[in-house]
């Protein structure tokens, strides 16, 4: 298990590797500077050692060598800042580039993923991939670009300075030095226990708060406030007593590194003297040792943290990855045909077709559609009538069997133009955060505003849309939350009027939407219609007995086939449906 | 944040302790440099080696102390700041439970749950930072310029000078940024909006074949936010090389200073080392400090946050001499619940839900209400168990203004089914339950049937004892809303309230449901609100809704002869059949 999840961080960390690539001059720039400024940055201290060496005592300072020493130190000073300047800017470059470069592929990917791994996953899952998951990767790239690298650099930086001091001393020095490390992973592995337990604590906290202020209606209606009170102070309560387990072992970890710290100063600190009395070392060098010492504990201080954040952010990258290499959709063949204007026939031949391998749900299924006929499909909620319009849209490629338009097979067919010979208008209506012009134009951008008002008033959306504070430029929120369902549906329906298809799919409105604006959504529809092949996802009455084809689906197959008369009269599921749903009058 | 500070009365000795021991941790370390002074100064000077043995098991004693001090401090905080959340969050809970809708309306649901999640979490963080740390830091600043003051006071106003500067760089920097992060938010928000956009409308996009353009849009987005970025990137890439040049131009400062005073012989070689290590340890501090204050200014942020949730009142609250059961006793026949001259407005509308409603509703009798989306309809009926209070008029209930009655009391008479079927994690049987505690399980059996759930809870595994997900979430929509209706019915309430509540429902079950509720013996009054005709057709009583107004009232036949609204929804419905 081990060994996999190593391999698969070691392809995660190549790839990312892949990315960083295109920007390598502020690599190479960012990896030089980096070693520049550490090597002057280590330099300082022995500047200010030798300058204190200068400084014996009253009447023993050498102020021409202090002058030449600090003019030297100024320089140092100078040039270590321009370089940590220039440094943390390519730093930043690469690592929000790539990210911006990660982001990018990602969306494309998203466009081109087959519905199968969309509908396969909670939209949340598939946004924090590519937002939250791709902003953790930024900044631990950028925390290991900054204190990853340098803090190495430093520590063997470091070394080699002292060893030019002295070689006894730094040979304590790194001899007491892991220990920091050692006390630290050993407080982390045994916090970690009590850390994911305040996590799952947490977890089960979160989930009851979710459902008692979730449910904070039948809370209130049933009077269960005080059960309610009870179960969360037992939760809460635990959570106290966890939280302060693993708050304060944790908060042990810094508390112990600087010990050990103090502990490697001191020994500096004596061996040091020790060595400056037997003349070996001046005091000035001693003083360089020290604060070599302080900079050299720290990175040692803070690389756990940057470790594991570093594989937190690989982990993170891992699953954007993941995302941008699923397999897209297959692409057009070469040779695929551009259907430029469909005749409107559709003829479906043994089409066999599941999500699931072991749930069949469409087998054999034939269907022929001639110009201009209208198709219901009918059957109770969740029964799968959207399979249907995702194979005649291609959403979903069929597993066998063909589907015809205009006699082409649809897989020979670019999706483009197959797309684009259907209006399709959806329960679920969607509006993109843009001006109400901008929405109806979507299949026809160059659309003139006179186009887009004469779709609109196709619709029955004009009168409404008239009355909007700015009229055709009123901006929708993002997922049109300032407007109505059935508002929403005649902008849908105005939006497919513009460039009209010659063939439709469309879903009846169900119960959401008030009368009055329903009987308009009907009279657009009808209006569409006209002369156009449609398929219709159909609830009400009327609508399924003008179909000339009534298409019966139950659990997700098509059980039953054709007109209303003739369904009826084979008093089958669709003669119950119509009997329990319909006939209340008779 | 102010008033926050309340939940740590209970801590105060742990509150004071905790930084205490910090400032005692830190003084020790203060110490440290002038030992090496000393060191230097009297122990090389000298050849001392006894006398730099002993300083040098001062420094590991002065260590040890440091260690004891400070996890002291660590234990004194995190009881501190755990107690503090801990008794936050019960406060929160309670309060959150005596809002009315009226309140959690307008916050929203989601709001409410971070607040009290994620948000107290960050309080709690903060505060155990403070008590750690924001002591500590300034005192380590200042104390080391103090120490600077006792060596030498010529040398000690390099750090007069230099302390000032610094704050002003790193302050200055985290002021220019913060507001920068800020928008770099808003765009990475927008990124994030582009995205699920996407995904939600992910058929439209390909239907339409806006691939492209939707390609075209994330990246202005993206290239947007990573500008963004880059400019904040910019700005905070200043802090270490400001900080560096300043600090060690104070320590260039410093050594030349030293130099003079000493050759003057006012100080010793050592105490120059001394002052060089004081000017280092307030570098280390002062960029510890800066961290902190973003950290801080977050859990203020939440703080602020969690404390609105605490400034909103509930606006539904018990009377205060609440109309005793026994009282009731004497209720007249007839009326069971009345409107009389009605109205209400939701709290941050503009118009009225609801205007001059006025009708009366006899015991037993089953009342249909229907109307358009927005008509409403849920309004009228969250009136009766004050989910929300009149605005004008009033809500009687056996002739007894709802207000009156203690809120148990008044919840205890009637049964709400929602719209949204709402089920708890916890076996049917628990779910059962919350209508009536201690209900056999013959009870809940009949609550079940005339919910018409019995047949599918029988063939669940355990029956009564089946696990419920949470929000029931391994059920259908129909098996969830049949739940939720013999959840009302398990206490017998004398009024029924069904909102929707039969939707997912075919007609066939949802007209047998409809008849055995007709059936139960206690002569329920039951309200069935309904976008189906059909589900209120048979009822004594139908309410038409309109904009908020009764457009009818009255039996199927009256209204299909007066009331054109109603003629009008039943056409829709029905059109076909009738020609």
């Amino acid at each position: 298990m081990g060994g996999k999840k190593g391999g698969r961080q070691k392809k995660t960390l190549a790839e990312v590797l892949h990315y960083i690539r295109r920007y390598w001059l502020y690599l190479g720039i960012s990896i030089v500077l980096a070693a520049v400024s550490v090597a002057l940055t280590l330099y300082l201290p022995i500047l200010t050692g030798r300058a204190i060496d200068c400084i014996l005592g009253k009447g023993a300072v050498d102020f021409l060598q202090i002058i030449d020493i600090l003019r030297e130190m100024a320089v140092v000073i100078a040039l270590t800042a321009a370089s940590q300047w220039v440094m943390n800017i390519c730093n930043n470059r690469i690592t929000y580039r790539v990210v911006c470069d990660i982001r990018k592929e990602a969306f494309e990917k998203l466009e081109r993923l087959p519905f199968q791994y969309i509908d396969g996953h909670p939209y949340g899952e598939i946004v924090s991939r590519m937002i939250a998951d791709v902003d953790q990767f930024a900044d631990g790239l950028l925390m290991g670009f900054t204190q990853f690298f340098t803090g190495i650099v430093t520590i063997f930086g470091t070394l080699i300075f002292m060893l030019t001091i002295s070689f006894k001393i730094t040979a304590a020095v790194v001899l007491i030095t892991p220990i920091s490390l050692f006390v630290a992973s050993y407080i982390a592995k045994k916090t970690f226990s009590m850390f994911k337990l305040q996590s799952e604590t947490r977890g089960e906290q979160t989930s009851f708060i979710e459902e008692m202020i979730g449910g904070k209606k039948v809370v209130t209606a049933f009077a269960h406030e005080e059960e309610a009170m009870e179960q969360f102070d037992e939760i809460n309560e635990r959570l106290g007593e966890c939280s302060l387990r693993a708050t304060f072992f944790g908060s042990t970890t810094n508390p112990a590194t600087r010990f050990v710290n103090s502990l490697v100063y001191a020994t500096v600190g004596v061996f040091g003297a020790f060595t400056a009395i037997t003349g070996a070392i001046s005091v000035g060098q001693l003083s360089s040792l020290l604060s070599y010492a302080n900079q050299y504990t720290k990175p040692f201080n803070e690389i756990s943290g940057v470790i594991t954040e570093l594989q937190n952010a690989l982990a993170c990258a891992a699953r954007v990855f993941e995302l941008i290499e699923q397999e897209p959709e297959i692409p057009d063949a070469k040779d695929a045909v551009v259907l430029k204007e469909a005749d409107g026939t559709v003829a479906l031949s043994h089409v066999s077709f599941s999500y699931t391998k072991d749930q069949r749900l469409i087998e054999d299924f034939n269907l022929a559609v001639k110009k201009g006929q209208r198709v219901a499909i009918v059957g109770p909620t969740g029964c799968g009538k959207t399979t249907l319009i995702n194979l005649l849209m291609r959403f979903y490629d069929v597993d066998s069997g063909e589907i015809e338009v205009s006699g082409y097979a649809i897989r020979s067919l670019t999706r483009k133009s197959l797309r684009s010979n259907y209006g399709m208008v959806l329960q679920e209506t969607w509006l993109r955060s843009g001006t109400v012009r901008e929405n109806i134009a979507m299949g026809k951008p160059d659309a003139s505003l006179e186009e887009v008002v004469a779709a609109a008033k196709a619709a029955y959306a004009h009168s409404f849309i008239k009355r909007l504070p700015n009229g055709y430029d009123t901006v929708i929120a993002e997922d049109g939350g300032n407007f109505s369902q059935g508002q929403k549906q005649l902008l849908c329906i105005a939006r497919v009027m513009l460039c009209l298809p010659p063939m439709l799919i469309l879903d009846e409105a169900t119960s959401s939407i008030d009368t009055r604006t329903e009987i308009k959504i009907q009279q657009a529809f009808a209006a569409m219609m006209k002369g156009r092949t449609s398929f219709i996802v159909a609830h009400r009455l009327s609508t399924i007995q003008e179909a000339d084809i009534i298409l019966v689906m139950k659990d997700g197959s098509i059980i039953e086939q054709g007109n209303h008369r003739e369904l009826t009269e084979r008093g089958g599921f669709y003669a119950n449906l119509y009997q329990s749903q319909f006939a209340h009058e008779s | 944040m102010k008033s926050l500070l309340r939940f740590l009365k209970d801590y105060k000795k742990e509150s004071v302790l905790g930084p205490l021991f910090k400032l005692l941790e830190a003084s020790f370390e203060l110490i440290v440099p002038l030992v090496m002074a000393a060191i230097i100064d009297t122990g090389v000077a000298d050849a001392d080696r006894g006398y730099i043995g002993r300083m040098c098991l001062i420094l590991v004693l002065l260590a040890v102390i440091g260690l004891v001090c400070s996890i002291t401090a660590q234990y004194f905080a995190a009881k501190a700041a755990v107690g503090f959340a801990t008794g936050l969050r019960h406060a929160l809970f309670s309060h959150i439970e005596k809002l009315s809708f009226a309140e959690t309306d307008t916050v929203g649901t989601s709001t409410l749950i971070t607040r009290m999640t994620s948000d107290v979490n960050q309080v709690q963080n903060g505060v155990n930072l403070v008590l750690r740390l924001f002591l500590r830091s300034p005192f380590i600043v200042f104390g080391a310029m103090i120490m600077a003051f006792t060596i030498d006071v010529r040398a000690a106003l390099v750090f007069v000078v230099t302390i000032p500067l610094l704050s002003v760089v790193v302050f200055g920097v985290m002021l220019v940024s913060i507001p920068l992060y800020k928008k770099v938010q808003s765009a990475l928000d927008r990124v994030l909006g582009i995205t699920r956009e996407n995904l939600t409308g992910s058929r439209v996009i390909r239907a339409f074949n806006k691939e492209a353009d939707e390609i075209e849009t994330f990246h202005e987005s993206n290239d947007l936010l990573t500008r963004a970025q880059l400019y904040v990137g910019k700005i905070s890439a200043l802090m270490n090389p400001l900080t560096y040049v300043m600090i060690n131009g104070a320590i260039v400062a410093l050594v030349w200073t030293g130099a003079v005073r000493v050759d003057n012989g006012y100080i010793t070689q050592g105490e120059v080392v001394a002052l060089v290590n004081y000017m280092s340890q307030i570098l280390v501090e002062l960029v510890k400090l800066a961290n902190l204050i973003i950290n801080i200014n977050k859990s203020f942020a939440c703080a602020n946050r969690i404390e609105s949730v605490f400034e909103l009142q509930p606006s539904v609250t018990e009377p205060e001499k609440p109309v005793l059961h026994s009282d009731v006793k004497g209720e007249e026949e007839g009326e069971a619940v009345s409107f009389s001259n009605v109205c209400f407005t939701y709290a941050g509308a503009g118009d009225e839900a609801l205007t001059d409603l006025d009708f009366t509703v006899k015991r037993g009798q089953t009342v249909g209400i229907i109307g358009g989306t927005g008509s409403g309809k849920s309004s009228l009926v969250n009136l009766i168990p004050r989910f929300y209070d009149v605005t004008d008029g009033e809500v009687r209930i056996n002739g007894i203004n709802v207000k009156e009655y203690g809120l148990k009391e008044l919840h205890a008479q009637i049964g709400v089914v929602l719209q949204k079927s709402v089920l708890f994690k916890g076996s049917i049987r628990d779910n059962m339950k919350w209508g009536k505690p201690d209900a056999t399980d013959e009870e809940i059996w009949e609550a079940l049937s005339v919910a018409q759930a019995k047949e599918f809870v029988e063939k669940k595994e355990g029956g009564l004892d089946f696990m419920l997900r949470q929000e029931g979430k391994n059920l259908s929509g129909g098996q969830r809303q049949r739940l939720t209706i013999a959840r009302a019915l398990v206490g017998k309430p004398k009024i029924l309230i069904l909102d929707d509540s039969a939707s997912a429902l075919d007609y066939a079950t949802d007209a047998a449901l409809r008849q055995a509720i007709l059936n139960l013996p206690q002569n329920m009054t039951v309200f069935i609100v309904s976008q189906r005709a059909a589900s209120i057709l048979n009822a004594d009583q139908i309410l038409v809704l309109e904009d908020g107004k009764i457009a009818g009232k009255g039996t199927h036949q009256t209204l299909l002869k007066s009331c054109s609204v109603y003629r009008e929804i039943y056409n829709s419905q029905f059109k076909t059949q009738e020609a």
